[in-house]
């Protein structure tokens, strides 16, 4: 697996990527098991304690390079916020390795984690509910200055919140309202420059555009990637609009049930896709050319991740499974383009 | 007469003893088994719009103007029991979020039941009957079992199938969908909107479809109308508004699709935001985020003028066809 891993190919032509975040076999699982009584339960003559989980991750290998966007899509309940938030330590992994810059950061306790939150900070999804509503945008700007540099002066706390606020195209007068006297789009902005304000190097996005109206995500989009121009900033960007990863990832990564089913340079994704999921996905696109009813449909739901299917985990809603899917969990495999998949079919060629 | 024909439909909001317009001169008609779209930016009056319709508008709102007139009749001036009779029978609509609409404290067979007793004089197990056709209809497994099940059992696409359900209980002839699959993954809209085209199209049921995305709009409806502010600015047939929309809004809301754009450039997108309600520019409402601003655009406000199929209200479009009409009247 983890020999996939560092043969990763990218379509960039600067020769050597230098990689600023590690995953390695990331699992994760929540406790969802009852009270001590109601777990108990008597099996063949023994009284035995029941536990139950949620698999939101099992064995995700995950490289970010420096300077790219690397998408991550899939369907809700596929684990793809879970990944973001355990990879910002807002969750514990219960297996698995993460590093930043080579610097193993899963295990660190809190006071030993704040030099890395400077460098890692995260937009989330809605920003009704990630700004303050008692704050104003300046005391909502200026805590985390303060909070990372404290020997900074108020006029420079001041001047730092003043310069990102221009730089996300937030009028700095604005600073002593509220959120609620904001559309939409404007506290998202808002939600950027409180991630800008520590000058981190990566920064995770969790469907940072998915509450937003059309016209509003080009704008919040076209602002992410001036900044990534500006800052040099890395992305980890999840998001399930395959639509928008076209167009702003440089990889992207497919997840399904806790698992990567196939990770490629976004160009050969899009060109070729292989993975059957991805195919279903990629169909799914509503596109303006309205004479496109060639949709895959897969039949069912996704299974739930408490009762994870055995074999591949695609396998019950993939016209393709056959006996050894049902069977035996698929590996990513390099492909000759540099994708990777993790697909029995395909390493059978049978797709 | 059209089956449903909406005129000058006007609808206020009282804040602070101002009178706030939200919908002003909304007109349109549809027919039997038509499928109509309305876009527009959040804030632009479309579920306004369908609340209208089915006269759900509630204090401080009021229908200040106009008229609604389905198969005739004025649902505007109806009385509370008269326009239940409508609701949930002749006309349903399905909301955007499933979590929300279904009572999260009572099965699936009780809400499905409800529904039809309210309407009809209909014994328990008939309604169970075509409660479970109905829930076969839209495809979900096992319909007896899930009739037992509560909302929490079920996923966000299930949900939103089962509201179809009860849609489609009394065999409506319009259903109204605020953005019906907004909440939901792509594979699960694709699903979904084939799903309601299909119903549509088998049943010669009328279809309002209110969404912001334009892909959709362009895979189900026939016509489309575009709304700005409370106005409607563009409407025709899709196609025509889809492949050569003259407004400018309209135009902006096509380009800043990321899939007009080549991957990695930067995307199109429209300056501002929307106004509110309590400072509409004056003239065209659209004007301080138009590139194409005449001196006329912040006086007055534009009229409709046909092209093609379309009418559109801008004056820009008005001038180019002045300017053709004049040119073909020298030659």
């Amino acid at each position: 697996m983890s020999n996939n891993q560092q043969s990763v190919v990218t379509d960039k032509n600067n020769g050597v990527e230098e990689s600023i975040l590690q995953v390695r076999n990331l699992h994760k699982r929540f406790d969802i098991s009852r009270g001590f009584l109601d777990s108990l339960q008597l099996k063949g003559g023994k009284i035995s304690r029941k536990r139950e989980y949620v698999h939101a991750i099992n064995g995700v290998n995950l490289e970010v390079y420096k300077g790219e966007a690397l998408c991550v899509v899939g369907e809700s309940g596929c684990g793809k916020s879970t990944v973001a938030r355990t990879i910002m330590g807002l969750l514990k992994p219960s297996e698995g390795e993460i590093s930043f810059k080579g610097q193993r950061i899963d295990n660190l306790s809190n006071s030993q984690m704040l030099p890395f939150r400077r460098k890692m900070q995260m937009i989330f999804q809605n920003p009704y509910a990630s700004l303050n509503p008692r704050k104003t945008i300046t005391e909502t700007l200026e805590e985390p200055v303060k909070f990372h540099n404290p020997r900074f002066s108020a006029a420079q706390v001041k001047d730092k919140v003043a310069e990102v606020m221009l730089s996300v195209g937030v009028d700095p007068n604005w600073g002593v309202r509220f959120p609620h006297e904001f559309s939409g789009g404007q506290r998202q902005r808002i939600s950027i420059a409180r991630a800008l304000t520590v000058e981190p190097e990566f920064i995770v996005a969790d469907e940072p555009i998915s509450a937003l109206d059309v016209s509003i995500q080009a704008q919040v989009l076209n602002l992410m990637m001036d900044t990534q121009q500006e800052r040099n900033l890395t992305y980890l960007f999840i998001t399930h609009d395959l639509a928008v990863v076209e167009h702003f990832g440089t990889r992207v990564a497919v997840m399904y049930l806790g698992t990567v089913c196939e990770l490629a340079a976004t160009k050969t994704l899009f060109s070729t896709p292989k993975h059957p999921y991805t195919q279903a996905l990629m169909s799914a696109i509503p596109r303006l050319d309205a004479k496109n009813t060639a949709h895959i449909k897969l039949t069912g739901e996704v299974p739930t991740p408490i009762n994870l299917p055995s074999g591949c985990v695609f396998h019950g809603r993939c016209p393709h499974a056959n006996e050894r899917c049902k069977i035996q969990i698929p590996a990513l495999i390099v492909q000759n383009d540099g994708s990777q998949v993790a697909c029995h079919a395909i390493e059978e060629n049978r797709l | 007469m059209s089956f449903l024909e909406v005129k000058n439909l006007e609808v206020s909001f009282n804040l602070r003893g101002k009178s706030l317009k939200a919908l002003q001169n909304i007109s349109f008609d549809l027919e039997r088994g038509e499928r109509l779209g309305i876009v527009g930016e959040s804030g632009a009056g479309k579920s306004v719009a369908a609340f209208a319709i089915l006269n759900l508008i509630s204090r401080p709102g009021k229908i200040t103007a106009g008229e609604v007139l389905l198969d005739g009749q004025d649902l505007s001036k109806l009385s509370p029991q008269e326009m239940r009779k409508i609701r949930g029978n002749k006309v349903s609509m399905i909301f955007q979020d499933p979590m929300m609409t279904l009572n999260p404290v009572f099965t699936i067979g009780t809400q499905m039941i409800e529904c039809l007793k309210a309407h009809r004089k209909i014994s328990k197990s008939n309604a169970v009957k075509i409660a479970i056709q109905k829930l076969k209809l839209v495809q979900i497994p096992s319909p007896e079992m899930r009739m037992n099940q509560y909302p929490h059992e079920l996923s966000g696409g299930m949900k939103q199938r089962i509201i179809i359900a009860i849609a489609l209980l009394m065999d409506p002839a319009l259903i109204i969908a605020d953005e019906p699959t907004t909440a939901l993954d792509v594979t699960i809209q694709a699903e979904i909107m084939a799903l309601l085209l299909d119903l549509c199209e088998s049943n010669n049921v009328a279809l309002i479809l209110i969404t912001h995305d334009l892909g959709v709009v362009s895979q189900v409806t026939q016509k489309t109308i575009v709304m700005y502010a409370g106005r409607i600015i563009e409407q025709g047939p899709t196609n025509e508004i889809i492949n050569d929309a003259q407004h400018p809004y309209t135009q902006g809301l096509i380009n800043a699709l990321p899939q007009q754009t080549l991957p990695g450039e930067k995307l199109n997108q429209i300056r501002g935001s929307m106004p509110s309600l309590q400072d509409i520019p004056s003239g065209c409402s659209f004007n301080p985020r138009c590139d194409f601003v005449l001196d006329i655009c912040t006086k007055q406000r534009p009229e409709f003028t046909q092209s093609g199929g379309c009418s559109v209200a801008c004056h820009m479009v008005k001038a180019m066809k002045d300017a053709e009409k004049g040119h073909s009247a020298y030659e």
